[in-house]
């Protein structure tokens, strides 16, 4: 392994934790905010222990979101000195604002996380609210951050120096929006998702089964309720990158030839020493329309970029399909939840819906981590897209191996503890049977 | 609107120091408690900085996001010649975030919080002493950036005497903090005795590794201590400072809170303001001597105007609400 590929995989590796924890602390929030709304209106003992529990994850979530991401903010120069100094005060903006808005949410989660019965209790959501707001915030300055890198503007590159530097324009870059829009409905459906699985999973156990349905229901409204939206903003990205990284596009459908009606390629196994792709289903015309909206347009293909400047094909395409294909799968379970809900209340009855929910619980952070490759591998070999490359952004200290296997073992370890303390904290939940409040080590704890 | 900036960073620097500090403190007076009495430091630590604690990090996040985006040339200075302590902070600073939350948000009680307690410390020594390193390193002009080998580019940068020393003051400075900062906390007359004797304790360590560092310089050639006795402005800051810690040394044994907490804080201000006095505005010195400054590796234009202008609207939301957690949380602390 070579220091290039060491610390892209470094990076990677701690881009790929860092989304799930950053996923589940930004939108969980919103799930333990609703519940506490609901416990204010109805004063329903389930509803206040399902924000107690929710709260717990939230933190848990926030701490290992705030380290890792301090992590990658050393990480960027600690990896790719040459990136930070040239797009450091370029693309900073979204950053300094995005330290007050963490900043806001730390403040916040502990207003929230303290605050029971100390504070007016609307004064008390509201410190909740602000949580998942400052943490979507955040999520929407960092990923405009990254369209800056897909799409940079807000400075003029003269004789290799990078001048007339404007941080307003780099942060309203033509990527920001198509990008943070499609990430935060990503959030919002692969944690509705994920922690209406795990209800799901409680609920055929079948222990505090009311207080299952009621957090079941919270995640997959809002899990639903993105996941129904987002093929609408997939589009939107679809047509935005065909204009914008054409090449990007080209290798998600493994398109190695510029052609007019150019056909939508489903699965498939590219083969980049030919040319070609072996066992996919073609839809004619389609990939034109998907990408201008006609099904006579020309599309880009691999062909109109030199070989060094070819983003990797065989798995920017592969992510490519698993994200849709998954996207697909969450989108049906959408419509069966609110199918169910209107006309057919009795399959929430039933194991089978209960045991497809369980089995979409990884789904959504799956398509998430699928969607970052097709992104970063996609803008491939450019760090800054068609004015730095990554290779000449890497540090010149050696053996980043080293480090690589380090982080690896620090993330592992991470995940598996976060996993263990999640279980332990689901496994001790009380009996909540009874219409009385049972007090217990769970109701003390804050 | 540079200076603005530069106030900002200093403001998170000398924040993060001070209610980070006292946060990595807490680990370490713990490490320092006898066994039979550590569960309850535990418990009075996490009722006194649980609510501020993930805030008091955030001020290294925002010292860390005004180097990059208007210092970029020492921030990537930084990141490549202190890679390695860089990477030694961090994951410190991963260590002691998690074992913190985690141990209280584990639902069974059981051996795992022996895991847990056990990263906690040592990771609360870990982060402030290679801090300290990397301060040390900055100032120390062993950062070479023609170096030849890979010794004197990445390891002779950071490892001498000199930074080691800052490092372990950076330690006993965080335990004074906390300490002073706890016996606020106690009702306990036992453990207060307790809390106050180990004050005292750091104060001194404090006070001698304060002496190390400048013995460190001497050896290591560099001209500190000269360069520091003819500095007026610098030397009176530290003198100012020893004058508190003698104030200090005899409002402990009565232990009046507040006074005893500022005169801490105060006194670490002072330090940090006398390093910072006589470097300013250098901020890497550099072993060719073209250091790197706070004026010349600005971002100059645009750059640092938007930084200034987000400094200022973000520490208008910041900081009152900052200040009101703060407040709530001294004037009836967190039950657990």
């Amino acid at each position: 392994m070579d220091d290039l590929i060491a610390a892209r995989s470094q990076m990677a590796l701690s881009m790929a934790f860092h989304i799930i924890f950053a996923c589940i602390g930004m939108v969980m929030p919103f799930f333990m905010a609703t519940s506490h709304y609901k416990y204010l209106k109805t004063n329903d003992y389930h509803q206040k222990e399902l924000t107690k529990a929710w709260s717990r994850g939230v933190a848990i979530f926030f701490v290992t979101g705030a380290v890792s991401g301090t992590m990658l903010s050393f990480e960027l120069g600690l990896l790719w000195p040459e990136f930070m100094l040239y797009a450091g005060p370029i693309f900073g903006m979204p950053f300094s604002l995005e330290g007050t808005a963490f900043f806001i949410e730390a403040i916040a989660l502990g207003f929230y996380l303290y605050g029971w019965d100390r504070f007016n209790k609307w004064f008390h959501w509201f410190t909740g609210v602000v949580v998942g707001l400052s943490g979507l915030a955040s999520g929407i300055l960092v990923v405009a951050a990254n369209g800056w890198m897909n799409s940079p503007t807000g400075f003029d590159y003269v004789d290799g120096k990078y001048i007339n530097i404007d941080p307003i324009a780099a942060l309203f870059n033509d990527a920001w929006f198509t990008q943070a829009l499609h990430m935060s409905l990503a959030a919002f459906a692969a944690t509705g998702f994920a922690v209406a699985g795990i209800h799901a999973l409680m609920l055929i156990n079948g222990k505090n089964k009311v207080f299952h349905w009621k957090a079941f229901r919270i995640a997959i409204v809002y899990g639903g309720i993105a996941a129904l939206l987002q093929p609408i903003s997939g589009d939107i990205s679809a047509k935005d990158i065909a204009v914008r990284q054409p090449a990007k596009l080209a290798a998600m459908e493994a398109h190695f030839e510029t052609s007019k009606s150019a056909s939508l390629l489903i699965g498939g196994i590219p083969d980049v020493e030919n040319k070609e792709v072996n066992y996919g289903i073609k839809i004619p015309g389609a990939l034109s329309f998907l990408a201008h909206g006609d099904f006579e347009k020309e599309v880009i293909g691999l062909d109109q970029f030199p070989e060094d400047e070819q983003p990797p094909v065989m798995i920017t395409h592969f992510a490519f399909q698993i994200m849709v294909g998954l996207g697909m799968i969450m989108m049906g379970l959408s419509v069966l939840y609110f199918f169910s809900t209107w006309k057919k209340e009795y399959w929430q009855e039933k194991r089978w819906f209960l045991w497809l929910f369980v089995l979409a619980t990884p789904l959504g952070f799956m398509a998430v981590e699928a969607g970052w490759t097709v992104t970063e591998l996609g803008r491939q070999p450019w760090i800054i897209y068609g004015f730095m490359k990554t290779k000449d952004a890497l540090t010149p200290i050696p053996g980043i191996q080293v480090s690589f296997m380090i982080f690896t073992a620090v993330y592992v370890s991470l995940s598996a503890i976060v996993s263990f303390l999640l279980y332990r904290q689901i496994k001790s939940l009380p009996n909540m049977e009874g219409e009385q409040p049972i007090v217990n080590q769970s109701s003390t704890q804050h | 609107m540079l200076y603005v900036v530069i106030a900002f960073l200093c403001l998170a620097i000398l924040m993060y120091l001070l209610l980070g500090g006292a946060d990595f403190g807490a680990g370490i007076v713990e490490l320092i408690t006898p066994g039979a009495v550590r569960e309850k430091v535990r418990t009075i630590t996490y009722s006194t900085i649980g609510p501020i604690w993930e805030a008091n990090h955030m001020w290294l996040i925002i010292a860390i996001v005004i180097l990059f985006v208007g210092f970029p040339p020492i921030y990537t200075m930084l990141s490549v010649h202190l890679h390695i302590p860089l990477v030694l902070m961090l994951l410190g600073i991963i260590g002691r975030g998690t074992a913190f939350i985690f141990r209280h948000y584990d639902a069974v009680k059981d051996d795992m919080q022996r895991v847990y307690n056990l990263i906690f410390t040592y990771s609360s020594f870990i982060t402030p002493f290679f801090l300290g390193v990397i301060a040390g390193a900055m100032v120390s002009g062993q950062i070479d950036p023609n170096a030849p080998d890979f010794y004197s580019a990445y390891i002779g940068s950071w490892l001498h005497l000199f930074s080691i020393s800052v490092g372990i003051f950076t330690v006993a400075i965080c335990g004074f903090l906390a300490a002073v900062f706890l016996i606020g906390e106690v009702e306990d007359e036992a453990i207060k005795a307790l809390f106050i004797q180990r004050a005292k304790v750091l104060t001194f360590l404090t006070f001698i590794s304060g002496g190390l560092v400048f013995l460190a310089a001497e050896i290591d050639g560099l001209s500190l201590t000269k360069e520091r006795f003819t500095d007026w402005v610098s030397l009176s800051f530290l003198i100012l400072a020893t004058v508190c810690l003698v104030i200090l040394w005899k409002y402990l044994r009565t232990g009046h809170k507040t006074i005893c907490r500022l005169l801490a804080g105060f006194q670490i201000t002072l330090i940090l303001g006398s390093f910072g006095y006589h470097y300013f505005p250098d901020f890497i010195i550099v072993k060719s001597g073209e250091n790197l400054s706070l004026f010349n590796s600005a971002a100059m234009g645009l750059p640092i105007e938007t930084l200034g202008w987000a400094l200022l609207l973000g520490s208008l939301l910041i900081l009152p609400s900052l200040f009101y957690l703060i407040y709530s949380f001294q004037r009836r602390p967190a039950e657990l």
